[in-house]
């Protein structure tokens, strides 16, 4: 139940390989005592929506400092399909102010910047985390 | 074995005989102790303590001779060269990549009209991934590099850039597929090899193991051959190029200090030669064209401490370990840019500042080339506008504020002398470690380096986090400047989309038998150990084999080399 630790993948999708982002982003999550799931660079969409659907995750983490974040929406879309609609996404790196629009509408969580703190990134997947398990409960889902 | 060490210094019988010395400085402290306040502990990002003043109590030029000599001279603290940038002052080479080999093209013609002697080629991420244009979504083609998958792509990108005259550095990890290509543009033009120069700026396999996993990989025992049938090829048919570049800024960009980051490219330079010689060659006959790249971070003094001690040692190491015995093997030639980390989202305007100050730091330095970044690099791959402006801070630099004047200015400093000093016993210890390791190689395979890295990298941001260091619009001024954030490049789809369309109906005309017939060749190459696999990349190339057929023969017949992370 609620009590249970909440589950991320912290993953890059596409091609970008610039990886002191994640790697520094997975450890705050671990230390605030979550579960991390955590790849290396260059994760196919398909390979991180089953990734998602075996390990269970709650939140999707993925990091973006070389465009990749341009095919985000792409895997929003391959979750729903997948029945996965209610797992959280949020993306770290760089995404340019003009881009933002597109990933929110598409529906991304939330996107950090750099300069993004521990704490507000610990926060927003925490609560996000609870609100993803809320509703997976209300959907009856009861596996946990 | 470990490195040999610098005698340390504050020896009583080096004390200095200075007339009122003594009583002055007791005075400085007694003042200096009540007037501070609460006395804050500096400490720099490869952890040594900071003192408020160095006098000759710390270096005196009783060491002179020592530690510094003169420029030209072993062990090149000073610089490398006799006249240093009063004589000819650093390469300036921006880094290039975007789009389609004409939007390359139309991009790096004009740099060279306006005179610039050496050019860069960085390709598309698709290309470090290892895969041709048609195996990638179209959004993330070209976004970040030019998309050249053939020798014909080479030829658009280098449409009227006179290759036998200019320097040409490529962003090209193992197998070394672009210089492949510009090989084959050569022969198209009837330019002999020996003309061709530039660097293989992407050479350095251990650090897209450990550090920047942008690259595709071999496996670690393909890619430590390939590297050196590459050296000896290019000794052989290229020998005005460098084939070994040992990429320090990609340890430093992941989170390695600068002590640390010196230390591994060393190690790691160390590790490639020797291999080399390993293979039966002489290390006077590959040293001179070994080359480094570096990050200049704007951790100032730390930075040119950080060089001065690394061109000392590594002179020692050519010397002593690896038995050159001509002086060029001994020169640690560098390209320093200027460090992305440093530079910030917010209040982007404020990353001109910035720059200025990590370029003067790699002038400081000696550097033989050099990259500013554009300041909305933390943004986008540098859009024109910006781009310039990093120019012309390197103009500035020298021109205006005549900091070329003087060989090594930071010579003599007693803080400078000092820390040098100390850096050089950071970097030597990291360098104990690594050997204790059983080398490089070994320690990469370990997990060595990535824990130490690793955990640099969070110790940076928990300083950071902590407010312990500033990052000014980061954790500290954290004030709107008001000014809209630069728009980033994105390449023009419908462009992109023709390239890779005739991508395809290239790979569709071309003779397939001779094609199957240089995959064959390469791939007979790699299964027999005595062959020279760059040799029939280069042949492959040159027939209209593609960049993703190149590596993924290799990858068959060598193996796939994962990225060794440790989370």
């Amino acid at each position: 139940m609620s009590e249970q630790p909440i589950r991320v993948l912290v993953t890059k999708i596409g091609l970008d390989g610039h990886d002191r982002g994640s790697r520094v982003v997975a450890a705050y999550l671990r230390d605030a005592g979550m579960e991390v799931i955590y790849t290396p660079p260059w994760q196919q969409i398909e390979e991180v929506v089953a990734l998602a659907l075996q390990e269970d995750v709650d939140v999707i983490g993925v990091s973006s400092l070389a465009t990749d974040h341009l095919i985000v929406p792409d895997l929003v879309e391959a979750l729903r399909t997948a029945d996965l609609g209610h797992v959280g996404v949020i993306v770290g790196g760089i995404v340019p102010d003009m881009e933002h629009p597109s990933l929110l509408t598409a529906g991304v969580a939330r996107i950090f910047g750099p300069g993004a703190s521990r704490d507000d990134i610990v926060d927003c997947v925490s609560d996000l985390g609870a609100r993803v398990r809320g509703e997976k409960l209300a959907e009856g889902d009861f596996s946990q | 074995m470990t490195h040999a060490r610098i005698v340390p210094l504050n020896r009583d019988e080096d004390q200095p005989s200075l007339p009122g010395f003594e009583d002055a400085e007791d005075r400085w402290r007694q003042d200096y102790d009540r007037q501070i306040g609460t006395e804050r502990r500096i400490v720099n990002r490869s952890g040594i303590e900071i003192d408020p003043i160095y006098t000759p109590e710390n270096w005196s030029s009783d060491r002179y001779m020592a530690d510094l000599g003169f420029p030209g001279q072993a062990p090149y603290t000073r610089g490398i060269y006799p006249t240093m940038h009063r004589g000819r002052t650093w390469s300036q080479r921006q880094l290039i990549g975007l789009g389609t080999p004409g939007d390359y093209n139309e991009r790096v013609r004009k740099i060279v009209d306006h005179g610039a002697t050496a050019i860069s080629l960085i390709p598309c991420n698709s290309g470090f991934r290892g895969i041709d244009c048609d195996e990638v979504p179209l959004p993330l083609l070209g976004t970040c590099g030019t998309v050249v998958n053939t020798v014909d792509h080479m030829d658009q990108a280098l449409d009227g850039i006179p290759i036998g005259d200019i320097s040409t550095a490529m962003n090209d990890p193992t197998p070394f597929t672009l210089l492949a290509f510009v090989l084959g543009v050569a022969k198209r033009r009837g330019i002999p090899f020996e003309r061709i120069t530039g660097t293989s700026n992407q050479s350095d396999y251990i650090s897209h193991f450990v550090a920047n996993h942008m690259f595709y990989r071999l496996s670690q025992p393909g890619s430590r051959r390939v590297l050196v049938d590459h050296v000896a090829y290019c000794r052989e048919h290229v020998p005005n190029w460098n084939p070994v570049s040992v990429v320090g800024q990609h340890m430093q960009q992941a989170g390695a200090t600068p002590a640390e980051t010196m230390g591994l490219t060393l190690s790691t330079a160390i590790q490639y030669a020797e291999d080399c010689m390993a293979r039966g060659m002489d290390p006077d006959a590959i040293l001179p064209r070994f080359t480094f790249f570096f990050d200049i971070s704007i951790s100032f003094f730390e930075e040119i401490a950080k060089f001065r001690a690394g061109r000392r040692i590594w002179a020692r190491i050519a010397k002593d370990r690896l038995g050159a015995r001509n002086p060029r093997s001994w020169r640690f030639k560098f390209h320093g840019q200027t460090s992305g980390v440093d530079l910030t989202a917010q209040q982007p305007l404020n990353n001109i500042a910035r720059v200025a100050v990590q370029a003067a730091a790699g002038i400081f330095s000696g550097l033989q080339s050099m990259h500013t970044d554009a300041y909305d690099e933390a943004i986008t791959s540098p859009t024109e506008g910006p781009a310039r402006i990093a120019v012309a801070t390197q103009n500035i630099l020298r021109e205006e504020a005549h900091l070329c004047d003087v060989i090594d200015p930071m010579g003599g400093s007693y803080y400078v002398e000092t820390l040098t000093n100390q850096m050089e016993e950071e970097i030597l210890q990291v360098m104990d470690r690594i050997e204790a390791a059983g080398g490089m190689y070994e320690a990469v395979g370990s997990g060595t380096v990535q824990t130490m890295i690793g955990q640099s990298a969070l110790a940076a941001q928990e300083k950071v986090e902590a407010g312990d260091e500033k990052v000014v619009g980061v954790n500290c001024y954290q004030d709107d400047d008001g000014v809209e954030q630069p728009e980033p490049y994105r390449p023009d789809r419908q462009a992109m989309e023709a390239h890779v369309k005739a991508f395809k109906a290239f790979k569709a005309d071309r003779s397939q038998a001779t094609v199957d017939k240089a995959i064959a060749g390469l791939r007979e190459a790699a299964q027999d150990e005595s062959a020279n696999t760059f040799e029939k990349v280069v042949d492959a190339a040159a027939v209209g084999v593609t960049h993703g057929e190149i590596i993924g023969t290799l990858r068959e017949e060598l193996g796939f080399g994962h990225p060794l992370i440790i989370a």
